[in-house]
């Protein structure tokens, strides 16, 4: 029933989850991305939640003939069409590194066996990808993270993240999108507004979207978060 | 014409149907914990459309109606006063002007929803009045109310018995009540994960006991210890509301209305969508124990008591019409 290199899974009655692998994975998650666009495409009455290695499929029970028909309908949009690469957008996301910003850049420096500067020239160079949201409103979990850069979660969560704060936790980074508790290492601090209710388009980044790091001084950051829009 | 809030009770939230289709944001649905409570509470005053009520939990609220209005209480039974008199349930009520309405607590069961006719004004975020109060969405920023809250009406069409001041007909809220039985769980993607000792403590009659860490996101469940035959390393995936995860403690958690949109917790059961509003009206220190179930048992059972539902819903609106 399922393409080759899937498995669907029943999950609840109004929903299905396929898998494409087990693993955080540039590759699985190019999958997942690949198949949430199609899907959204030919079958627009589904709403499409992809995370890392995974989808999820939801949908009204009262308009589909059990399971079985949208696991059909989801087979043949699969099957039909190539798995073309995604349209994606490059955000590039202004970041004041280290001191009151990144207050944990001189352990992410230390445990990579690097200076501070290194440490953001590494993290400026990477080329990554929005995985998935997730955790909270518009907050993105990126793939493309430099080795060197990863880093175990700290053994005291903080109470509160700073919102807009780049952080890295084991081999995933991400951006807090508003203050919240977290045990990930602080890096930075962007002053673009990554989550807002009432926008036309709430979140700034979405699944499949490119993200690049440009780093800012701090006056450059408190310029950019006067303008942003509050 | 608004209703002032002069206690706020335990937990009062406004909610509605929930905010479906941002889950891709990272944004929950949200939404009332007892989504049949709910439309009935408002099919009680009129409303049809999916409008915000007020969800109580555990110890109601006092408020004050500056102009007379119409409601309803529906959900788990709970303690009302109307300027000092009992106010019934399931049922619909005028209240006068300057009226204050103090509600108390349960007997059994945590959560009862008041509609109103017309509903609550709020201004939707994403399309819903539902307050999120994890992400700090919806009315009043996300947050319960608080004493001096002012709560705006809209406005509604007046229907012929407005005038009556308790409808001499009731619901039978029984079919709608949670009866204490088993609640039915289809398998998980990680079921087959747990140890055989895990497996039969999950569907163990004598079952778990929903700890003090409830609220409208998640119930953990204390009671065995469920373990795995060797631990699984997950990346996080979807969950959703009725999602039961064991994370590493050992202690299930099956999430509620306000379940986040991913969690990496391995899944050892969904409970059957049917049963979520039983399970929301668990409080703390009350049993919950699952049976299995299939996903066709599931689908069945839903499909069938949505049919109940729309024919009770028909027949409240000919009778508030005056068509009875």
């Amino acid at each position: 029933m399922t393409p080759p290199g899937i498995r669907c899974e029943t999950i609840a009655e109004d929903a299905l989850l396929l898998r494409f692998g087990e693993r955080i994975d540039a590759a699985v998650s190019a999958k997942v991305l690949a198949a949430a666009a199609r899907l959204r495409q030919a079958l627009p009455q589904l709403e499409c939640v992809p995370a890392y290695a995974s989808l999820l499929l939801r949908f009204d029970p009262a308009a589909w003939h059990g399971h079985e028909q949208v696991q059909a309908a989801v087979h043949a949009t699969l099957e039909a069409t190539d798995a073309a690469d995604i349209a994606s957008r490059l955000v590039e996301i202004p970041v004041c590194y280290g001191g009151d910003f990144g207050p944990d850049l001189d352990a992410l420096a230390a445990h990579a066996g690097l200076d501070a500067a290194a440490t953001i020239a590494l993290h400026v160079a990477g080329d990554y990808r929005v995985a998935m949201l997730g955790f909270a409103p518009g907050f993105p979990y990126l793939l493309g993270l430099d080795e060197r850069l990863a880093m175990p979660r700290r053994a005291d969560p903080r109470q509160r993240v700073p919102t807009g704060s780049v952080a890295i936790g084991g081999n995933q980074t991400g951006i807090y999108p508003a203050e919240l508790p977290g045990g990930w290492h602080l890096m930075g601090r962007t002053p673009l507004r990554l989550f807002d209710a009432n926008a036309a388009s709430p979140a700034l980044l979405q699944a499949g979207d490119r993200v690049r790091f440009r780093a800012i001084d701090a006056d450059t950051f408190h310029r950019l978060a006067r303008n942003a829009p509050a | 014409m608004s209703v002032r809030v002069l206690k706020p009770g335990l937990l009062t939230t406004v909610q509605d149907g929930g905010r479906p289709g941002h889950a891709a944001l990272g944004i929950g649905r949200a939404g009332a914990m007892d989504v049949p409570a709910w439309r009935l509470a408002n099919a009680l005053v009129g409303n049809t459309q999916g409008e915000a009520a007020l969800e109580i939990t555990l110890l109601g609220p006092t408020l004050r109606f500056e102009r007379a209005a119409v409601i309803a209480l529906a959900g788990a039974a709970i303690a009302a006063e109307l300027d000092g008199r009992p106010l019934p349930g399931w049922t619909r009520c005028r209240v006068p002007a300057g009226a204050v309405l103090r509600l108390g607590g349960f007997a059994r069961g945590c959560r009862a929803w008041l509609a109103i006719r017309g509903g609550f004004a709020l201004p939707p975020v994403l399309g819903s009045r539902s307050t999120d109060l994890h992400a700090g969405l919806g009315p009043f920023g996300g947050r319960p109310l608080q004493a001096g809250d002012e709560l705006p009406v809209a406005e509604a069409e007046p229907l012929p018995d407005d005038a009556v001041q308790v409808a001499h007909w009731q619901l039978d809220p029984r079919p709608w009540s949670d009866d204490g039985v088993p609640l039915a769980l289809l398998p998980g993607s990680h079921h087959d994960a747990l140890d055989t000792a895990s497996h039969r403590a999950l569907f163990d009659p004598a079952g778990f006991i929903v700890s003090k860490d409830a609220n409208r996101t998640a119930s953990r469940l204390d009671g065995a210890r469920l373990r795995l035959h060797a631990p699984l390393e997950l990346v996080s995936e979807a969950v959703l509301p009725g999602t039961v995860q064991l994370p590493p403690s050992g202690q299930p958690i099956a999430l509620l209305a306000e379940a986040p949109v991913t969690g990496g917790y391995p899944r050892i059961g969904q409970v059957a969508a049917v049963d979520l509003p039983r399970l929301a009206q668990r409080r703390p220190g009350d049993a919950v124990c699952f049976r299995p179930c299939s996903p066709d048992e599931a689908g069945q059972r839903l499909a069938a008591r949505q049919r109940r539902l729309a024919r009770l819903l028909a027949a409240i609106a000919q009778r508030l019409h005056g068509n009875a």
